[in-house]
């Protein structure tokens, strides 16, 4: 019997099924969009395609993200603040503080040994310092998103970013570049910007060893060796951290079985 | 651990209670006819104070017939009837800022637009009493002052000088305190002599005196007895009501009633095992205001999870300090009222400074399981230290804590996706917390 964890989130949308063993058989991933069921069932459909896996053997789908109530297809709902904290604490069992940065929410968890969550702050009604401002950036520089991280290393002289505003963020990039600025340090100069509000909100829940990064910003290199240097740590990624809250959503679906919380899908 | 859908509504079959429905009823009464005295009262070109929550010297005014007008309520109650934003937006049209308090920007509003509010007609004030417990209510009288050229009086009351300072009854600090808050009594009341056109009344101040030591013991009560289990009444959505009342009531027979009729009700409940929340799971304390553009939808997202507020903050510091106890000595009515007043902003401000103690005692002896501290994006006074508190409290008592941001009155702060997410993952927090509690 298979289990799935479905994370609709704010830019993109992932899935993971897993099996008993707490084995990853598959994963998805695609853009949310407008339709977050349709998000929901394809990035679902694409990591039971790569678990070579038929819908009728998942005994038991959580959906997670800011779209989990419109997984229709889901059993249950567990916050994503919950899933990356259980999702990170299985990847890395050590782990004791969360950094989860996406699309437009920048997370710290502070985490138990059980991955339970002890406490949380997120950034409240702005993106500043999430993964949107790194999509600004990357649309203002006419640089692909994926390509964004290696090119931010090799900014010498980074720019001191000023404005914390997403949307601001695209003409102070265009003022930097008037004043005849590289690229690369422009780009330096946000990811050093994002590294900062991250750890800022990261600190009031208190940084404890060890940091396991999570979310599509756990991705980009730079960001994972800026957030190291600041919290004073070499901090964990994988490459499962990108689905860590669908992971955590699997990991809930599965318990539910085992323990016996909730009964299994009428379609097993 | 699973999250419930969005508000979740279940039909429970409790048991019938003779009194169901009473303070509710009694409620809407009382708050019509404070609206009909208003009303009236400027249809008869009598004098209208405006006054404040916190320091209403609603004592001396009631000696002068004065009816009193509290733009905190009157503001919150656009928002409940869902025309706050067409206020709002007026006060922004003339020019107030989107930054500054939605409370006043919402009174602004129905001042521009002739005094009509959805509940009457908002009247002239012929006075206007504020303290120095909110910078906010200085500037707003000035409003007032601009609008209508009506006297603006301002009550200077010495309150916490740092961290740690109180002034006890019998010392040189508190005597001087006392005495000076002592004059500014006497100042107000020559100075609503010379508005009203009538006398000040000693006697009439005692019994005045007299019904608020009344009013004050029974909310103490009233408080009390959500200390059981299942709460009897939602301190976020009751409270309310209670609150409106104690303040448009203070020193009137009518309120020391309304709270009668709210203790039965509740006694009655207890009685019968019926909480405000059906089926209650969680305990929380409330730290700041509710959203009340919002009002339903906010209080819904803890109902959702079986959440009941057993107590608030609000319902002290915004309850012009009758929770604390005040017991007024009627042989010696000025300087016990400048007693009290000292007594109580020094709480108040201290509340809002250095609350964590006073927090940690509601937590305990009101059972409560986490506090949720909502800031209000337009009120940085009350807002600023929230997070440092709940902070604190976590990580030197162990108190859980959650915090959130929406607004007093204002729609366009309110994001409910955001805030159902923080919401959540609070109470699967505290779920989590149980299930470590029991395995131990």
């Amino acid at each position: 019997m298979l289990v799935a964890g479905v994370d609709v989130g704010s830019t993109q949308t992932k899935a993971v099924v897993m099996n008993e063993d707490r084995e990853v058989l598959g994963k998805g991933l695609v853009p949310t969009g407008a339709r977050l069921n349709e998000a929901g069932q394809a990035a679902f459909e694409e990591a039971l395609a790569r678990a070579g896996a038929k819908e009728s053997e998942v005994g038991f789908v959580v959906g997670t993200g800011y779209g989990r109530y419109r997984v229709e297809f889901g059993d249950a709902q567990v916050t994503e603040i919950s899933c990356h904290a259980r999702g990170a604490v299985f990847l890395f069992p050590n782990t004791r503080t969360v950094l989860d940065i996406g699309g437009q929410d920048t997370k710290g968890i502070k985490v138990g040994p059980d991955g339970q969550v002890i406490d949380f702050n997120m950034n409240d009604k702005c993106a500043a310092g999430t993964g949107r401002f790194l999509g600004a950036a990357s649309e203002a520089l006419e640089v692909p998103l994926p390509d964004l991280g290696a090119l931010a290393l090799s900014g010498k002289n980074p720019v001191k970013m000023t404005t914390t505003c997403t949307v601001f963020a695209e003409s102070e990039i265009l003022g930097w570049l008037a004043k005849g600025r590289h690229v690369e340090d422009v780009v330096a100069g946000v990811h050093k910007a994002i590294a900062s509000r991250s750890v800022g909100l990261l600190r009031r829940v208190g940084i404890e060893p060890e940091v396991t990064f999570t979310g599509g910003v756990s991705n980009n290199e730079a960001m994972v060796e800026l957030i190291s240097e600041l919290v004073g740590m070499p901090v964990n990624t994988s490459s499962e951290t990108h689905h860590c809250g669908a992971l955590g959503a699997a990991l809930f679906a599965l318990e539910q079985i085992l323990t016996g919380a909730m009964t299994e899908r009428q379609t097993v | 651990m699973t999250s419930p859908t969005k508000h979740e509504r279940r039909i429970v079959i409790r048991p019938p209670l003779s009194l169901a429905g009473t303070t509710r009823d009694e409620n809407r009464t009382l708050i019509r006819d404070w609206w009909a005295d208003l009303n009236s009262a400027e249809d008869e070109g009598r004098p209208v104070a405006n006054v404040f929550v916190m320091g209403s010297m609603a004592e001396i005014l009631r000696n002068f017939d004065m009816p009193i007008a509290f733009p905190e309520m009157t503001s919150l109650q656009t928002a409940v009837r869902g025309r706050s934003l067409e206020y709002i937006t007026t006060a922004e049209d003339a020019g107030y800022s989107p930054d500054i308090c939605g409370y006043v920007k919402a009174d602004v509003g129905v001042h521009l637009q002739g005094g009509d509010h959805p509940m009457g007609h908002l009247p002239k004030p012929s006075l206007v009493v504020a303290t120095n417990l909110c910078n906010t209510y200085i500037k707003w009288g000035e409003i007032w002052e601009r609008m209508y050229e009506c006297p603006v009086f301002v009550f200077d009351i010495p309150g916490w000088r740092g961290s740690g300072f109180e002034t006890k009854r019998g010392s040189g600090t508190f005597r001087d305190d006392v005495r000076y808050v002592e004059a500014q009594i006497h100042e107000l009341i020559a100075l609503s002599e010379e508005v009203t056109g009538k006398r000040f009344d000693i006697d009439r101040f005692r019994e005045t005196l007299s019904s608020v030591n009344e009013l004050s013991r029974l909310f103490q009560e009233v408080l009390e007895l959500n200390q059981h289990r299942p709460a009897p009444f939602n301190a976020l959505t009751e409270g309310i009501n209670l609150m409106g009342i104690v303040n448009a009531y203070r020193g009137s027979p009518k309120g020391t009633h309304f709270l009668e009729t709210a203790k039965a009700e509740f006694e009655e409940r207890i009685a019968n095992g019926v909480g405000a929340v059906p089926d209650e799971r969680f305990r929380l304390l409330l730290v700041g205001t509710a959203c009340y553009s919002n009002f339903r939808d906010f209080a819904g997202l803890f109902e959702d999870w079986q959440g009941v507020f057993a107590h608030s903050d609000y319902m002290s510091f915004a309850g012009g300090a009758l929770d604390r106890g005040i017991v007024y000595d009627l042989d010696r009515p000025i300087e016990s009222m400048a007693e009290q007043m000292v007594l109580s902003t020094q709480e108040a401000m201290g509340g809002m400074f250095w609350g964590q103690d006073w927090l940690t005692e509601v937590v305990r002896e009101w059972d409560v399981d986490g506090i949720v501290f909502h800031g209000v994006k337009s009120c940085r006074t009350v807002s600023t230290g929230l997070p440092d508190e709940r902070e604190w409290l976590l990580r030197h008592r162990d108190i859980p804590g959650l915090f959130i941001q929406s607004d007093l009155v204002d729609p366009r702060l309110w994001s409910e996706a955001q805030l159902k997410n923080r919401i959540d993952a609070f109470f699967e927090s505290l779920e989590s917390r149980r299930a470590a509690g029991a395995r131990r």
